[in-house]
């Protein structure tokens, strides 16, 4: 898995409240977990025509409650193949939050209603949690991310975040065994 | 110090004296369970973390039922991955198609699941588990995945919204018709990172079918987990079911809890959720007077494909046929509940009346098969949830309800209540849970 950058710049897409998994990525589309396939569907059915606009670097702030329902890891798989950098939501779905940080799609939750339109641009620094509307000039500032997921989106993602931890319980099981 | 129900579930889970709401803890697991959706990813996932084998081969159930049986190769392919994932490690608990249920549904049925578990899946409505008093949640795969790898998961110790019902319900008011209400009530992000305790005097006549439809749908206000406390109908429910001895915990008096929700069940009608979120409820007398036509009626899945719910449909549509222009879909949960419907003769009348009946599967509440709506139409379903291009079409539509007002729907081609059949409180009481 790449490192994800400590800044992020890029054009702005505002999707409303409770926009929900299934359609960030219909079920019918559930059958594969390409990440390439599943984003050629990303919000097929809130939108048919976003996915087209969407480009690499373009991130996503939402309302509140951004990817209720489903447990579908398949939803932040596909919002990061198709090059969403971030998605900045005023509550996320907790199922989502933490999924998106397990295979590190950067998420930062600003309570605060960020009043941006689609096609401006946002810089958003990871490491401080803010996010710079550049054409208001206003900063936001993002709730703290609990320690281990920050460890988690540090280390990579869950797989090597895991992977670590079992290589150390193996070697302390070698030491005492 | 005194500690909520889900508190002391994740403390004794954690090897702690006491944890409070917003700590994170590493909790021990008893169940972990995906299905062909989710498995391929964790399976996947499992192996990238360099893992080799499960922590504990009993603790894991690999369930196909959504894309199942397979309406494709790739889907097929899936449950393919989960059989030889299951060969491989050994696991006693893959469920073969013609011999499953719904998760959620097979589980607890199977005592798989019991009472004073911590009970993580891949999939949302994992929370229905907590009908039981477990702290059961819905996560991704690759948690999952860490999960069978370590045996235990990360948590953040939710705070408790205890939602407190009270009075007697009227005829035709069944449990969905309470959650329904309830979502209506705090929204679908209500109860956001939080756990939903059902409680008070009316809950304990709620019977277990009831209840596992209550914890189902509260991901769908955005719990974390829905709980009710184990009572003597939980005990009477386990009775030659539980595999392991159930464990029963309590919430301390002068616990610290987030809210309060005060319900007078006496005064809920029998709800539909209107298009296009579960918090869009309306009483069914008003959904009725605006004629809403509908195409399809799908009694089943998660929420509501238990014998209970048949029984409720089937007394229904007794005698009774299916609207010309509806087609009726009516899916039992588990082979088990099949079984026992094929035995009550319930579904003889669903096949009387013009239904379609079919083997357990998750099929038409996600719009995977078995029930895919096209463009404009229109559906009523007891399933949980009522997204946009949640069946099918982006531009198709969702009515929740309870299995008697979609049989009752059924009948009438547009969304009506029992009452309208002519049914009685008697016919009613005929076929309610022992406990209503």
């Amino acid at each position: 898995m790449t490192a994800i950058p400590r800044t992020v710049r890029g054009r702005v897409w505002v999707v409303g409240d409770h926009v929900d998994t299934d359609v960030i990525i219909p079920a019918r589309y559930l059958t594969t977990s390409d990440p390439q396939e599943l984003a050629r569907h990303v919000f097929e059915d809130l939108d048919p025509s976003l996915r087209e606009r969407i480009w690499p670097g373009d991130i996503v702030v939402a309302g509140v409650n951004f990817g209720s329902g489903s447990s579908r890891e398949h939803a932040p798989i596909a919002l990061k193949a198709a090059g969403i950098a971030c998605v900045v939501a005023r509550s996320f779905a907790r199922i989502f939050y933490r999924n998106a940080v397990n295979v590190g799609l950067p998420v930062l939750q600003c309570p605060e209603p960020i009043p941006v339109q689609s096609g401006q641009t946002v810089s958003i620094d990871l490491e401080a949690g803010t996010v710079l509307d550049e054409a208001g000039g206003r900063t936001f500032v993002a709730e703290r991310m609990p320690d281990v997921m920050r460890e988690i989106l540090e280390a990579g993602g869950l797989v090597p975040y895991v992977a670590r931890r079992l290589q150390e319980r193996e070697a302390s099981a070698r030491a005492t065994g | 110090m005194a500690m909520t129900l889900v508190e002391k579930l994740l403390a004794d889970h954690s090897g702690r004296r006491e944890v409070r709401a917003g700590e994170i803890v590493h909790a021990r697991v008893d169940m972990i369970l995906a299905n062909d959706v989710t498995a391929p990813i964790s399976i996947q996932e499992f192996y990238r973390m360099g893992a080799r084998r499960v922590f504990n081969r009993e603790a894991v159930a690999m369930v196909p039922s959504h894309f199942a049986p397979s309406p494709t190769i790739q889907a097929a392919a899936n449950i393919q991955a989960m059989r030889q994932f299951a060969r491989e490690q050994d696991l006693p608990y893959f469920f073969e198609i013609g011999r499953m249920g719904i998760e959620h549904v097979l589980l607890p049925e199977e005592g798989l699941v019991v009472p004073g578990d911590v009970v993580i899946g891949a999939d949302s409505h994992t929370c229905t588990n907590g009908a039981l008093g477990c702290f059961a949640t819905g996560m991704g795969s690759t948690d999952i995945a860490a999960a069978m790898a370590l045996g235990e998961t990360w948590l953040r110790v939710p705070e408790t919204l205890r939602v407190v019902y009270y009075g007697r319900r009227k005829p035709w008011v069944t449990a969905k018709d309470l959650v329904l209400h309830t979502i209506g009530r705090i929204g679908v992000a209500g109860a956001l990172y939080q756990a939903l305790e059902y409680t008070g005097e009316a809950v304990r006549d709620i019977s277990m079918e009831g209840r596992f439809t209550m914890a189902n749908m509260a991901i769908e206000a955005g719990a974390k987990t829905g709980i009710f406390e184990v009572d003597e109908v939980t005990l009477a429910w386990e009775e030659g079911r539980a595999r392991r001895p159930p464990r029963i915990f309590r919430g301390d008096p002068g616990a610290r809890y987030a809210g309060e929700v005060e319900i007078d069940v006496s005064r809920v009608e029998p709800q539909v959720a209107f298009p296009h979120l579960p918090e869009n409820t309306r009483p069914v007398s008003e959904a009725a007077a605006l004629g809403v036509r509908i195409d399809q009626a799908f009694v089943g899945s998660c929420t509501n494909g238990r014998i209970e719910d048949l029984r409720l449909a089937a007394r229904v549509l007794r005698g009774r046929r299916v609207h010309q222009d509806v087609r009726m879909i009516v899916i039992p949960a588990s082979q088990r509940v099949y079984r026992q419907a094929m035995a009550e003769g319930l579904l003889d009348c669903f096949v009387e009346a013009g239904a379609a009946v079919s083997t357990p599967t998750c099929g038409p509440c996600l719009g995977a098969h078995m029930g895919v709506l096209a463009r404009g139409e229109r559906a009523i379903s007891t399933s949980n949830r009522n997204f946009v291009g949640r069946m099918g079409h982006r531009e198709s539509e969702i009515y929740l309800a309870s299995p008697a007002v979609v049989a009752a729907s059924a009948v009438m081609g547009r969304i009506a209540s029992p009452e309208e059949l002519g049914l009685t409180e008697k016919d009613f009481l005929e076929v309610a849970g022992e406990a209503a």
